[in-house]
This record gives structure tokens, sequence and C-alpha cells, in this order.
């Protein structure tokens, strides 16, 4: 009796412990994706530049960045929405946004969703397109995508160069 | 920018000795097109010029100049830019120039369109100080390439921001209940829209009527049931009809899917000037100009993909009579 009391008390702390890891893990990786800073800073890119403060905006403020285009954000899940602008060479501007997506079914849906015939396959994080002034990519909950404002002959791969940059810091 | 800016102080000097200008506004223009014989007709033109852009992003600002004054006097039918001017503007009174840069750098009105308005306006003899150019805020102004100016003695440019919003909700219909900026209530007596063309995920297309949109303070609650009919009731609400008056709409380039934000897959330069006073009709009319352009990409019609821009129709029903959109109603001039 004794002793199935005792093997009782510590299959209770093992299942304690074991809730306790679990709820810890989580809370860690809710940490992880409220925090993370996907932006590189200037020149851990070659030839980039980072120009602006990096904004963010909820999903219930997203209208004051993309009034018009929030919705389709909201409804595929968007938690929030991170944005910089950069510069390469100092010529060649462009923006990055990251959206935190509630996971990665509304990652996919968006980049899913508008892409063209000239879209070209990349491999960044878990799937990604490249056109000749973007790049959109998505990995877990994350889709980001970079938009350049000109057309240049290295618009492509500074463009790729960049977006590497921000995978590695998801 | 800022030699640009001197220019314009000199033109506004200059605009001194021009003369006397029209009392008569648009009126003038009104009586104009009823004498032709298109009267009864909307009248919109489209003003194109193909080596705008040249091999550029950007367009060459002296085209630019050119393509709006053959818009301008082609609409008027008068001679020259100063004479359309005058009779476009009314004498010493406060003109806004709402542009449009919610979509940021890459699809936004383009700066070199604002500069020469400005540039018309002052040699047509309104006061530099008389002229605003305005829209959300700052950011949506600075992603023109607009500088922030608040003071008098130059063309001023800033937001709602800076100025805010009336306390005072006015309605229209079921679907408007709003805030209107006091840049459009208090600031300007006549306003001159400078929308850019686009595609709308929700609208369909937005063009005259929606740049309306940025005149009020939370414009994601007129979004509903792809914004119809909160484009047409905002449009009805009597201080943005009485003083949004002309529209020169900036269809210089213009994305056609993916929109309002900038998609650089989807753009396309129309190289294109659209101008009118009847904002369905403009509006009709850019429509179709999207359409074009989409059917050309392979892409469905905006009623295939979901989304018409049924505001266009009701902005044109007998509630909200805000103009035409019946195209044997609309006197379309190209040039």
């Amino acid at each position: 009796m004794f002793r199935t009391n005792k093997m009782f008390r510590l299959k209770s702390w093992i299942v304690a412990l074991v809730a306790i890891s679990i709820v810890a893990a989580v809370a860690c990786t809710g940490c992880k994706k409220s925090k993370v800073d996907a932006f590189p800073a200037s020149d851990s890119v070659a030839g980039w530049q980072k120009s602006s403060e990096t904004r963010t905006f909820d999903a219930k403020n997203l209208w004051q960045y993309i009034d018009g285009d929030a919705e389709q954000y909201i409804s595929a899940g968007v938690v929030s929405t991170s944005t910089s602008d950069y510069k390469y060479q100092g010529q060649l501007e462009a923006v990055v946004d990251v959206h935190t997506m509630s996971g990665p079914d509304g990652a996919r849906k968006i980049l899913e969703t508008g892409q063209t015939g000239d879209a070209k396959a990349v491999q960044l994080g878990d799937a990604g397109v490249a056109y000749a002034q973007s790049v959109i990519f998505r990995k877990g909950p994350y889709l980001v995508r970079i938009v350049a404002y000109e057309s240049t002959p290295s618009t492509p791969q500074a463009l790729l160069a960049l977006a590497h940059g921000v995978e590695a810091k998801l | 920018m800022s030699n640009r800016r001197e220019f314009l102080k000199v033109a506004a000097t200059g605009a001194a000795i021009l003369g006397s200008q029209s009392t008569l506004g648009l009126a003038v223009i009104l009586d104009q097109k009823a004498q032709h014989a298109d009267a009864g007709k909307s009248k919109v033109v489209i003003a194109r010029d193909a080596a705008l852009h040249g091999t550029s992003t950007h367009p060459d600002e002296k085209r630019v100049l050119d393509l709006l004054d053959l818009a301008i006097t082609s609409y008027t039918r008068r001679a020259t830019p100063m004479e359309a001017w005058k009779h476009i503007v009314p004498a010493g009174k406060v003109i806004g120039l709402k542009t449009n840069g919610l979509g940021g750098k890459g699809i936004c009105t383009h700066l070199a369109l604002v500069l020469a308005i400005a540039q018309r306006l002052q040699q047509a003899g309104v006061k530099p100080g008389n002229i605003v150019v305005w829209d959300r805020n700052a950011r949506d102004l600075e992603v023109c390439g607009l500088t922030i100016n608040t003071d008098p003695s130059r063309v001023r440019c800033f937001g709602s921001d800076v100025s805010g919003y009336e306390n005072e909700p006015v309605a229209f219909g079921s679907a408007v209940n709003v805030k209107l900026s006091k840049i459009l209530t208090r600031e300007c007596d006549m306003v001159i829209g400078l929308p850019i063309l686009k595609d709308h995920e929700l609208s369909g297309v937005t063009f005259a009527m929606k740049n309306m949109y940025g005149v009020v303070q939370r414009p994601f609650e007129l979004h509903a049931n792809g914004c119809n009919p909160a484009v047409a009731d905002l449009n009805c609400i009597p201080v943005i009809r009485e003083k949004v008056r002309f529209t020169i709409g900036d269809a210089m380039s213009s994305v056609s899917q993916g929109g309002p934000g900038f998609h650089p897959e989807h753009l396309w330069y129309p190289n294109a000037l659209i101008v009118g006073e009847d904002r369905v009709a403009v509006d009709h009319t850019a429509w179709q100009m999207i359409e074009r352009r989409r059917a050309e990409k392979g892409l469905p019609t905006l009623e295939g993909a979901g989304r018409p821009p049924r505001y266009i129709a009701t902005a044109a029903d007998a509630t909200h009579k805000l103009g035409v959109n019946d195209p044997s109603r609309i006197h379309l001039v190209e040039v």
C-alpha cells in the first residue's frame, strides 16, 4: 500500500513536470514569434542598408498600413505585420513586409493567392516565388514580401540576397 | 525638389501680372459643354503620351506638363492652358489637390503631376499658399515625393494627421457615418481629385470616387459589400459633392491586379490622364481601361473575379445622382 502511494506520487510529479515543460515550450515559442526581428541590419546583407525604422501593425490597425489590402490578410489569420524600407547600393529602394500569421496555412493562402504565370519558384523558406521586382516566400507562420520600386538588371539578384537575409533571421 | 519649389515661388510672383482670373469657375465649362453638339453628355478626356516614361519608371516631367496642358485644353476647349485654368478654378479661393499615396512609393499620385498642376495654378493666378496638397497623413504624401510644408507663403502640403478631423460625424444613406478631414471642411474651397488608377481587392477599381476614402478618419469601416453603396454614399455628403468638383486622374502607371497595394508584377503604364467633372463618368471610363488591360493579360473580368465595381452604378442611380455611367451619355474624347 505504502509502495503504491509512493509510485502514484512519483507518477504525478512526472506528469506535472511534463505538463510544465509543454506549457513552457509553447510560451517560449510564443515569445519568439512576437519578438522575432526579421529585419537584417545595414550591411549584414551585402549592399543593403536598412533605411527606416521598423513599424509594426497588429491585425486591428493593419488598415493604417495597407487599407483595402488588410482584409485578405485578416481573413488568412494575420497576427501582426512589420515593415521596413531598405536601399541597395544607395539607389534601389525596396520595402520588406513580414506578416506573422496564426499558422502556416495562412501564410500559404496568401502566397498562393495572386500568383501569375511569370512567377519563378525560388528556394526560400517553405516555398517562395520571385518576379522581376519582388520576392515572396513563406516560412512557418511567416509570409515575407519584398518589393523593389524599380526594375534594374541587378534588382532580382539583390532582392534574392535580401530575402535570404530575412529568411535566416526567421 | 527644392529647385522646383524655388521655381514655383518665382512663378507665383510672375502670376501676379497675368491679370485677373475668371470668377465663373466651372460654371463656364458647364455652359460651354451645353453649347456644343454633345450637350447633355458628361465629358471625359483621356490624354495619352506613349513616350511619357521612355525607358524609365519615372515619367518625364516636361512631358507630364505637356500632357496636362493637352488634357485641360481639350477638356475646356480653350486655346491655352492659362485660359483653361482660369476657367476651372474660382478666383481668390483655396484649391485643394487630393493625392493618393495609400499604395506606397510604387503606385501613388506622381510627383510630376502634382508639381505641374501647382505650377499651372500659380500661373493662372492662384497664390501659392492657396494651394493645399493633401492626403490622409504625412506618410501618404511623402511616398509621392512631397515634402510637408505648412508655411502659407508657399504651396502647402500636409495631411489630415496635421489638420485633424471634425468631431461631429456626418452621415449619408445606410453605409456612411464618418468624421471628415478639416482640410476638406475648413481649408479648401474647391478640391481637385488626383487619384491614381488601381485595381482594388474589395471594390474592383479605385479612382475618382474611391479616392474620397482618404478624407475620412476610419475608411476601413466603409469596406463592406465591395464598398457598395459606401463609395456612392460618401460622395453624396454635401461637402464632398460640392467641393470636389474636378478630377485629374493619374493613369500614367497603374496596377491591374493585386491593388490597392503595389504589386509590380501587375504594373503597367497607360501613360494617360483621365480628366472630367463627372466623377461617375470618370470612374466608368477608368474601369473600362482596367478591364481592357485585364483582358490583355488573360485575367478574368472584375465581375468574374467576384469584385465588380458596383458602386459606380449606385452612384448614378436616382438616389445618388452623382453622374452618369451610361456610355451613350458620356462624351469621351481621346487625345
